[in-house]
């Protein structure tokens, strides 16, 4: 088993200067003709007015924090579903608890309306 | 195998360096993030696969994520930050060069209980047999833990839109 | 020698025994090995999205009633050749107060994330980069990562569009992984282990045609509705919209790095595919796969094309979701059906009925909750039909 990862090393050093590599090769072939006004950001043809700063809503942060409890529980879940063939009922029992505290969780998001995008 | 050791945990000790280390708060999210699949590989090498893939679905998939969320949820996006160092910075580091020194005397004198046995070929099942069976209380309390989580981070959001 | 001797597992051994024959010491041999195959899996990779570039656009055009590429070589099969050679030679726009690393490193992670994945997708059977025990939770780390290059793309760029196209697209990246995890988590149940090769091999357990999306296509839908989120295809496409958010965050990429972003898109669909095929529909599974092994590779490849397929045409057909419909959808709608279906799913499997009984059953049971969530759906959409109606009716006055 060890030596599997040996080959995900490999692919993960491969895959990631293969890109490199790409770019480098555009940058031996492509015309460079840097133009203050290409250069600047694009907004439909329109001047940039201001720095670049956007409202970050707070939704975006509780999204993203719904997201984190809900992969936590998907971690926990992933050696449940391996054992299940092997363990009892009662086990069975306990793993729905785990999941109905989570939906009562999630339940409570959806009533809050913490799920709702404005 | 040591070689291979001493890449991974040379490659993550720099990573965590440039995160204490960087101007910018993104760019000290980003090195964070390599720190943790530096991690994830050193998992990877004890072979316990279960651990490196939770690491990174976690660490750098979820938390890695909300904290450049939070970052951009603070402040203004593109600003390079101030240095990294303020008055009061050799109190600090005579603090964190007395902890480094205890804790490497800590982790040097004591005999750690280490066994040679190889993991077993069917680890997570062991892990879900024992997440149900001989701890199934810390399993429980995990999910109240992420239930009450969940309530606190909704109830902290809202109030400043009642 | 015989086709049944033709057996792919061995090949890695003939290698391996090549190489020590020339010399090379045996601690370096595997490290040659890997390195040969994971190049082999890149270009095999490379080849693949030509085609895939080609073959999306036919169907497309094809729902469009109009032909597609068809100058550039044979039924424009070079037009992607093309394109690429295009994209090659294009300037290099970079934008001023761009943060030089981070743009430069997004489109290459967006393209490592979705290589990555393909190290344990079963070809055939035991044909694998990397037969590791957390198969299933590794293409889910992979895909987190793919989210992290979409943050990043989104905010090198200095360009507020691309910073709100970013945040959006990471909040739908996150939020479809859920239900992603949990779908594929079903079949996980029904065959005991994580390992992609193991999941293939166990969908002959219900007497031949046990592929799982015969007995939970439930799962299979969720899996699929969630593989169009992941992989930002229509209808949920809203960060691609030219007249949305133009392009989202790879609004400032040009030339070679945009083509990188274009590469891992259809890659990253195909790869989507290839699991669905895996977990869902027998992999490499298929008649006479057993004295032939490499007949695997080719009924592999069949189910990906199909899938990939249904993909293109879910694109051409279907129009475009809002964000806010998007995200209500996988929370309020995916997200509990997934979690209701995983208990229901063990519910069953703890009952221990003989199998093909336990098949149909489990059959049964994904097609009442599949519909009794479509009809709770309709209920609440017609509540809120009503509502908006309600909304908007001006009061006629009584005389």
């Amino acid at each position: 088993m060890l030596s599997e990862y040996g080959f995900i090393a490999a692919l993960g050093i491969i895959a990631f200067i293969f890109p490199f590599v790409g770019v480098a090769a555009a940058w031996l072939l492509r015309p460079k003709r840097p133009d203050p006004i290409k250069n600047s950001a694009y907004e439909c043809g329109v001047e940039t007015i201001g720095d670049t700063w956007v409202q970050f809503r707070a939704q975006y942060y509780l999204f993203a924090l719904i997201f984190v409890i809900f992969d936590i529980e998907a971690i926990f879940l992933f050696p449940f579903a391996v054992a299940f063939k092997e363990v009892g009922l009662f086990a069975v029992v306990e793993a729905f608890l785990f999941i109905m505290i989570l939906i009562l969780g999630l339940v409570y998001a959806w009533k809050k309306g913490a799920l709702e995008w404005q | 195998m040591a070689i291979v050791f001493i890449v991974i945990a040379s490659i993550t000790v720099l990573m965590a360096i440039g995160t204490v280390t960087a101007r910018n708060l993104f760019h000290a999210a980003l090195f964070l993030v390599g720190a943790f699949f530096g991690v994830a590989a050193l998992y990877a090498t004890l072979d316990a696969g279960f651990l490196a893939a939770a690491q990174i679905i976690i660490y750098i998939g979820a938390i890695a994520t909300l904290i450049i969320f939070a970052i951009m949820l603070s402040r203004s996006m593109m600003g390079r930050e101030a240095g990294a160092l303020n008055r009061q910075w050799i109190y600090a580091a005579i603090g964190a060069s007395l902890l480094f020194v205890a804790l490497a005397a800590l982790v040097l004198t004591t005999t750690f209980n280490t066994t040679l046995l190889p993991v077993p070929d069917n680890v997570i099942y062991q892990i879900g047999a024992g997440f149900v069976g001989t701890y199934v209380i810390p399993f429980e309390v995990a999910s109240i833990l992420l239930v009450a989580a969940l309530v606190g981070a909704i109830m902290l959001a809202r109030e400043r839109h009642r | 020698m015989d086709l049944s001797q033709l057996d792919l597992r061995n090949l890695g051994l003939l290698f391996n025994q090549l190489l020590t024959s020339f010399g090379v010491p045996p601690a370096v041999v595997p490290i040659i090995g890997s390195l040969l195959g994971a190049l082999l899996l890149l270009i095999f990779a490379l080849t693949l999205v030509l085609g895939l570039v080609w073959f999306e656009r036919k169907i497309a055009a094809r729902i469009q009633d109009r032909f597609g590429p068809n100058r550039v070589g044979p039924f424009g099969l070079l037009q992607t050749i093309a394109d690429a050679l295009k994209l090659l030679t294009k300037e290099d726009i970079t934008p001023t107060n761009a943060d030089r690393v981070t743009y430069n490193l997004a489109p290459a992670l967006a393209v490592f994330h979705v290589i990555m994945a393909l190290a344990v997708i079963p070809f055939a059977n035991n044909v694998i980069g990397a037969n590791i025990n957390v198969g299933v939770m590794y293409i889910i780390a992979f895909g987190s990562i793919g989210s992290m290059a979409a943050l990043m793309a989104g905010w090198s760029s200095n360009n507020k569009y691309a910073l709100l196209g970013g945040f959006r697209v990471v909040a739908q990246l996150l939020s479809y992984e859920i239900p992603l995890g949990l779908a594929m988590m079903i079949p996980v149940l029904a065959a005991g282990t994580m390992n992609m090769n193991e999941l293939a091999e166990a969908q002959y357990r219900y007497a031949g045609f046990g592929w799982y999306i015969f007995v939970m296509p439930t799962a299979f839908f969720i899996f699929l509705v969630a593989t169009l989120a992941e992989g930002e295809r229509a209808p949920f496409d809203l960060l691609e919209a030219e007249s949305e958010i133009v392009a989202g965050f790879n609004i400032e990429y040009s030339g070679m790095k945009f083509a990188w972003f274009f590469l891992a898109f259809f890659l990253n669909s195909w790869v989507l595919a290839a699991i669905a095929t895996t977990v869902f529909l027998g992999g490499w599974q298929g008649p006479f796969v057993d004295q032939i092994p490499a007949l695997g590779v080719i009924y592999f490849l069949t189910k990906t094309l199909v899938v990939f397929w249904l993909l293109a045409w879910i694109r051409a057909t279907f129009p475009r979701l809002r964000i806010d419909q998007m995200m209500s959808y996988c929370w309020k709608f995916l997200v509990p059906l997934a979690l209701v279906l995983f208990m229901v799913t063990a519910v069953v499997l703890k009952l221990n009925l003989p199998h093909p009984l336990e098949g149909i059953v489990l059959l049964a049971a994904n097609v009442v909750l599949l519909l009794g969530a479509w009809w709770l759906l309709g209920r609440e959409q017609r509540k809120q039909i009503g509502a908006s109606k309600r909304a908007f009716t001006p009061e006629i006055p009584r005389l």
